[in-house]
């Protein structure tokens, strides 16, 4: 699946990085693949990953399950440490440490969240955010197969950030798998229930979860605080948001 | 796949704005009594959180006058809004205000485990317009930001927009509106929010 997922970032890679400055129409060029893949990961959900991952929070236990979505937050948390530090930001980096230290040790191989308990905030950066954070723009939107909505730089993220996760390096490969595939159940796990979100919601679930994943990702690049309306060029034409201070907004 | 997540919580989003018309309560204000109320009864009351019905109630009451849904339809529709009729605008502004609102009372039942920390307001006095931020905290996860856009109306402060985790709500809306408009225009989008409805009503 890793390979895969290599393989098509390098390929789109070429055309993409070139011209990384994209307008926002120029966001998703491969549109057309990244529909069929998107189709594709919606078919295999329902096949096969949601019911593994009902079954899963069947058979589990509460608590149990809470330490395994605990173990893999806490080597989020060392990938964080080193984004945090290619960042330049000291603070985020030392929290996330002093989460891992705690953790790891206390909280034994981070089956515990003993850190969030002690007050110690939990941070979200990865490679694909710390190559943002040195300008390189996000290249065109991916849908990669199986692993969901990203972009050309945040995929190559994926894979700089897999050197510095330790299941990602196990040398037991029986092990590795295992390990990655009950990350992907827990992953999965924790959003039992909001499937039904996105079909209600969405007029069009492609764009609908597109939009949300650059708006997110945007948002996180720039910790909170994205320049405005630098992806937004129609928004002089609102202007005349004449406030319907009288506009009566339900009866 | 945390994308997922953050769709997922503009659920909690709605269930924080809701809240009686307090006149002239400060918007952050408004917001924390109105969510810790909205909240309190859901956690409290088995029967709110297994009947949709009376969910939709409490909601229609305390939620709903706190949001101005005319101006969340106008934003969503861009520069757009200015091509649809008076008609098309009220029936526009109808239809989006019943997709929210089914979309996401219907998920808010499952975060009555979570709780929600309220951020010291930044904005002066005479400000017409200001964010109120929040995050909703849940142990053992990233505590996921919450941010109201509100402005200052006649009948009090009102919710024009929320942005979950950075992601917008009437953002993310204009690009699936100006796609169907482009298709089918103005009445096209109409249709298809209406059918959208029509189909959520029979589940």
């Amino acid at each position: 699946m890793k390979r895969l997922t290599a393989a098509l970032a390098v390929a789109v890679l070429g055309g993409a990085l070139g011209g990384c400055a994209s307008a926002p129409t120029a966001v998703d060029p491969l549109e057309p693949m990244n529909r069929a893949v998107f189709k594709f990961n919606d078919a295999a959900d329902r096949a096969v990953l949601k019911p593994v991952a009902e079954g899963y929070t069947k058979v589990v236990p509460d608590v149990a399950r809470t330490g395994v979505s605990n173990f893999f937050g806490n080597i989020g948390d060392l990938i964080t440490v080193v984004n945090s530090l290619l960042q330049g930001k000291k603070e985020k980096a030392g929290d996330s440490l002093g989460r891992v230290l705690v953790n790891s040790s206390f909280g034994i191989l981070g089956l515990f969240d003993f850190a969030s308990a002690g007050g110690i905030e939990k941070h979200d950066e990865d490679f694909g955010q710390t190559l943002g954070h040195w300008g390189v723009g996000t290249g065109p939107y991916l849908v990669l197969p199986l692993l969901g909505p990203s972009t050309v730089r945040d995929s190559v993220g994926r894979l700089v950030d897999g050197q510095a996760d330790p299941v990602a390096q196990m040398s037991h490969v029986p092990t590795r798998n295992v390990t990655q595939g009950v990350r992907v159940i827990d992953t999965r796990a924790q959003l039992l229930g909001t499937e039904g979100l996105l079909d209600q919601a969405a007029l069009d679930k492609y764009t609908f979860v597109r939009g949300a994943y650059l708006q997110r990702r945007k948002n996180l690049v720039y910790d909170g605080k994205p320049p405005e309306d630098e992806e937004e060029p129609t928004a002089p034409a609102e202007v005349p948001t004449a406030a319907p201070a009288n506009a009566p907004a339900n009866k | 796949m945390k994308i997922w997540k953050i769709i997922a919580t503009t659920a909690i989003a709605f269930g924080l704005s809701a809240g009686a018309a307090f006149a002239q309560v400060a918007p952050d204000a408004l917001v924390k009594s109105v969510a810790e109320e909205v909240l309190t009864t859901i956690r409290n009351n088995k029967d709110i959180q297994n009947d949709p019905k009376k969910l939709g109630d409490l909601l229609e009451a305390k939620l709903l006058p706190n949001f101005n849904f005319a101006r969340m339809t106008q934003l969503a529709m861009g520069r757009n809004w200015n091509k649809a009729t008076p008609e098309q605008q009220k029936a526009l502004t109808a239809e989006f205000k019943t997709l929210l609102v089914r979309t996401y009372s219907g998920a808010l039942a499952t975060y009555k485990d979570n709780t929600i920390e309220y951020k010291p307001l930044k904005a002066k006095p005479e400000d017409k317009e200001v964010i109120v931020r929040t995050q909703v905290v849940k142990p053992g996860s990233q505590p996921i930001p919450i941010d109201y856009s509100m402005e200052n109306t006649p009948e009090g402060w009102k919710a024009y927009d929320v942005v979950v985790g950075g992601v917008s709500l009437v953002t993310n809306y204009r690009e699936e509106f100006n796609n169907a408009i482009r298709e089918s225009g103005v009445d096209g989008l109409l249709k298809l929010l209406a059918t959208k409805n029509k189909a959520g009503e029979k589940k």
